[in-house]
């Protein structure tokens, strides 16, 4: 048989039942716009989640102070802990490929300016800020590059505090105070939005020196380090390890690099991604049990054709394939339906709810529809099979 | 062309056996016209299928010019149905889905022939019979007589050697049964075997042969008057 001729008699017998045949695609249809719409809506967040991450750069590593021990404990909370000092900061500014560092000291503040006052997160940083969290002041410059020990009192203001405190009248040279020291505005960042709960256009940045003695600390927090791009990280961290060992004495520190930071949020959005497509491969097995169903019934009515086709010179193999075909054929139209539903209604979602981020990666479009043509092969072989040993005689005399 | 010889048929029903076929030996010649009479249950429809290879005898042979059949497999007694047998049944058994000529031309399709020689064919074929006009009609806008005329061009579109038909007229009126004995005949004129099963004497005694069977075995075979 031309393999057109196979289609075309596969296609005339889904037709001939419309109705029946609808309804049939609708479950595979179904099926498949779930798994692509959850998908969707998985690998939206994943994609999401990880540019959230990412906005700060991708070449970061951050040392904190403490050892994350197997206690699960802060190495904060134990005494002998040695805190990471601006020295080890600048320290490790010195590395080979390390283009620079940003010590960070967070607290919260009281600022004044005129007779307007705001509690905001004070950031003690570096100059080195729209370098290495790649975020640049839109008003003005950002600190400038002074002795990290004698830094003058200069401030950078969130976009968010800015026009708190100064409505739309021009910050630049402005006087304010935060907490008991008048600090002279340089710039404004430009808006960066929330992070993780962190409104970082609701905070002013001062020198970290500065920082420290307002909230009365003689360590830094954390230590951003920039490194330059094809650097080996696992290399360098190594690096760092080994050079604040030999100025600590012991290992009482954490390293994160961002790269491995990414690798395991990213697998962890993976299965995310994973579990909800398996919420809605389980529709897709419902609807594969559908076509099961309706093939069944179809070989039963069509018996008569079937010893009719064996009279007229069909083989075995060619029944066997011409109802495994329908079956495909019937998975497939529900399976091209459901792309359309599932990518429409992720697509719809993505513009009707912005804050819920949706992708569909054509991968998954393709995948879904060889998973359709597949569940109508699976469905389809045991019906076809009994029609393709059905004794002719029998099956002829069968009204 | 056709030779049975010792064909015994037999079907288990719960613990008892029923010889449907009973050592049949038979002859039939080309181009030669056949009718098998005989009271139900005598084994017509079995040698029937027999004959058009849909079921398998339990001992004997069977030749079919030439092949042995009895020794051939599914898959090959399908290829033989497809090209050297035709069958017409009292049901039509024409696909509903399918209109006259695609009925028609499903053997071609089949055998997967050129889409171009099948539509030259299947118009030869309808013309004759005078159904070109109802070509494109399906199943059940077509009368009886039609339909059953419609099956008789499916069966024959192969060229095949024989023509097997069971009661063709069992489901018509006597003025389509009267149609469509004249067609079988009319295909019958142009060199194929045919043979009917039949109730009715009056179409019996047509045939040039006349076989007669009673509890699975040939007891009479005689020659009409031509
Ligand atoms: N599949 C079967 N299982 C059991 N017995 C069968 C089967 N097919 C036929 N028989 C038996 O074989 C015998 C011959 O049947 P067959 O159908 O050939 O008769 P027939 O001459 O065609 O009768 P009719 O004129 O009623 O069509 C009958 O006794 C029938 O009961
Ligand atoms: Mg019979």
């Amino acid at each position: 048989m031309l393999t057109r001729d196979f289609i075309k008699l596969a296609i005339g017998s889904v037709w001939a039942h419309r109705m029946r045949s609808f309804l049939t695609a609708l479950g595979i249809a179904v099926g498949i716009a779930s798994v692509i719409l959850l998908t969707s809506i998985g690998e939206g967040i994943h994609r999401f989640v990880l540019a959230e991450f990412t906005q700060f750069g991708t070449n970061l590593i951050a040392v904190t102070p403490g050892k994350a021990s197997t206690l699960g404990m802060s190495g904060a909370v134990v005494s002998n802990v040695r805190p990471l000092s601006m020295d080890d900061a600048e320290a490790l500014k010195r590395l080979p490929r390390v283009l620079d560092v940003v010590p960070v000291v967070q607290g919260n503040a009281a600022i004044e300016a005129g007779h307007r006052s705001r509690r905001t997160m004070v950031l003690g940083v570096g100059p080195a800020v729209p370098k290495v969290w790649l975020m640049k002041p839109s008003v003005g410059r950002f600190l400038p590059d002074d002795d990290p020990r004698h830094a003058r009192p200069f401030v950078v203001l969130g976009s968010k505090v800015r026009s708190e405190l100064f409505a739309t009248t021009n910050p630049l040279g402005k006087r304010i105070r935060i907490g008991s020291e008048s600090y002279r505005v340089v710039g404004v960042m430009e808006s960066k939005g929330q992070m993780l709960g962190f409104d970082l256009d609701d905070a002013v940045y001062i020198p970290a020196q500065k920082a420290m003695s307002m909230f009365n600390r003689e360590s830094v927090m954390e230590v951003d380090l920039l490194y330059a791009p094809d650097t080996d990280s696992e290399e360098l961290s190594k690096q760092v390890k080994q050079l604040l060992t030999s100025r600590h004495g012991s290992e009482d520190f954490t390293i994160i690099t961002q790269d491995q930071m990414l690798e395991t949020l990213g697998s962890i959005l993976n299965i995310l991604t994973l579990a909800v497509g398996a919420l809605g491969a389980i529709s897709l097995l419902v609807g594969g049990i559908g076509i099961l169903t309706i093939m069944t019934i179809a070989i039963t009515e069509r018996t008569p054709e079937i010893g009719l086709l064996r009279a007229v010179g069909a083989k075995r193999t060619e029944i066997l394939t011409l109802f495994i075909g329908e079956a495909i054929v019937l998975a497939s139209i529900g399976g091209i339906a459901g792309l359309i539903l599932g990518a429409g209604g992720a697509w719809l979602l993505g513009v009707a709810v912005p804050a819920l981020p949706t992708h569909t990666p054509w991968s998954y479009a393709i995948a879904a529809e060889l998973v359709a043509a597949g569940i109508g092969l699976a469905a389809g072989v045991a019906p076809a099979y009994k029609a393709a040993n059905m004794d002719p005689v029998e099956a002829l005399r069968t009204e | 062309m056709i030779k049975l010889e010792g064909i015994s048929r037999e079907f288990q029903v719960g613990d008892e056996t029923v010889h449907a076929l009973n050592q049949v030996d038979l002859q039939l010649t080309r181009g030669d016209y056949y009718s098998i009479m005989g009271p139900s249950g005598s084994g017509k429809s079995t040698l029937l299928n027999i004959l058009g290879l849909l079921d398998r005898p339990n001992a004997g042979r069977y030749w079919l010019d030439d092949i042995d059949t009895t020794s051939l497999a599914e898959e090959q007694r399908a290829k033989v149905r497809r090209n050297k047998i035709g069958f017409v049944f009292q049901a039509f058994h024409l696909v509903p889905r399918l209109t006259a000529a695609e009925n028609v031309e499903l053997p071609m399709t089949l055998a997967g022939i050129d889409p171009h020689e099948r539509k030259q064919r299947v118009h030869s074929a309808l013309e004759p019979l005078g159904l070109l006009d109802r070509a494109n009609h399906r199943p059940d806008q077509l009368s009886g007589g039609q339909r059953q005329r419609v099956a008789i061009a499916r069966a024959t579109i192969m060229q095949p050697t024989i023509l097997l038909a069971d009661e063709p007229t069992g489901n018509l009126d006597k003025a389509s049964s009267r149609d469509v004995i004249e067609t079988l005949e009319l295909l019958n004129s142009k060199g194929l075997i045919l043979l009917v099963v039949t109730h009715d004497p009056e179409i019996g005694r047509r045939a040039k042969h006349s076989i007669r069977m009673e509890d699975g075995a040939i007891i009479d075979t005689s020659g009409n008057r031509p």
